[in-house]
């Protein structure tokens, strides 16, 4: 029987390695990698949770929408990168000190 | 016997997710990333919920995945190199202190989950007294279809209309400017 502890734990150890990510790396696109790790442990999380919820169905409806917003914000900080790269000429947020053109 | 599927699992989803971000090369890094969605997609099934296993492995593979590559492919040799180089600025981490704040993380979280363990909310107590709990034989894709378009109808027409915008945003975003 998979109680819901054991869901919670891997969401847990997913969420640290996305927040690893995000802090450590010198790279736009593995950055926008450790986002789509912390909102795929939010989407197991709400998934989890849903599971003893048979009347409303919130967790599943909800996991649903989260995939969707993870979509859309992957397709704009996509182009933000691309177009960061066509004016920088690097994709290092380090290096990218100025918002003005 | 389930256990040990689902462990089988999560091992897949963290060893991949942690060579994802130990690894030096991109490329590498993200043909890893698509071995974790698809063990996540794994791991939804095990809550019972096959519809968001599928949307995942549909949005996330076909999708997000794509643009990722696509974006990798569309910048340049560059970002084969290693770009870990380390810098005196705040927000700047060096590796180290970023493992420190990660682990510290999963150290808090994993004591707030064995803590709240035995504390289960009323409400999952309640339904699983009443028995209104999801189970194998359900049919989860009939229902969620009638939970849209009844009582969640209103997140679904806002959440339509954010990703028409997001997109139309993306596409002005990433077209190339004309100079006028």
């Amino acid at each position: 029987m998979i109680t819901l502890t054991h869901f919670l734990l891997v969401s847990a150890a997913l969420f640290s390695i996305g927040l690893y990510a995000v802090l450590a790396k010198r790279n736009a696109i593995m950055i926008l990698i450790g986002i789509e790790f912390i909102i795929n442990a939010a989407i197991l999380n709400l998934v989890a949770f849903g599971k003893y919820d048979k009347i409303n169905y919130g967790g599943q409806v909800f996991a649903l929408f989260a995939i969707v917003l993870a979509a859309a914000s992957v397709a704009v900080g996509l182009a933000i990168i691309l177009n960061l790269y066509r004016k920088h000429q690097t994709i290092n947020p380090e290096q990218t000190t100025d918002l003005r053109d | 016997m389930e256990l040990i599927i689902f462990y089988i699992f999560a091992f897949i989803v963290l060893t991949s997710a942690i060579l994802v971000v130990s690894l030096k090369n991109t490329a590498r890094s993200l043909f890893l990333f698509f071995v974790v969605l698809f063990a996540m997609a794994g791991l939804f099934i095990f809550a019972f919920a096959d519809f968001i296993a599928i949307t995942q492995i549909l949005v996330y593979v076909g999708g997000v995945l794509i643009l990722m590559i696509f974006a990798f492919m569309l910048s340049n040799k560059q970002l084969l190199e290693d770009l870990q180089n380390t810098s005196k600025k705040f927000l700047s981490l060096p590796n180290w202190q970023s493992l420190l704040v990660a682990i510290g993380f999963l150290v808090v979280m994993s004591y707030g989950i064995f803590e709240w363990q035995e504390h289960t909310p009323r409400w999952i107590t309640e339904n699983i007294h009443k028995g209104a709990v999801i189970g194998p034989s359900d049919n989860n894709i009939e229902e969620l279809g009638i939970k849209f378009m009844t009582k969640y109808l209103l997140p679904f027409e806002v959440i339509s209309l954010f990703l028409l915008a997001a997109l139309i945003g993306a596409a002005h975003l990433s077209r190339k400017e004309d100079h006028s």
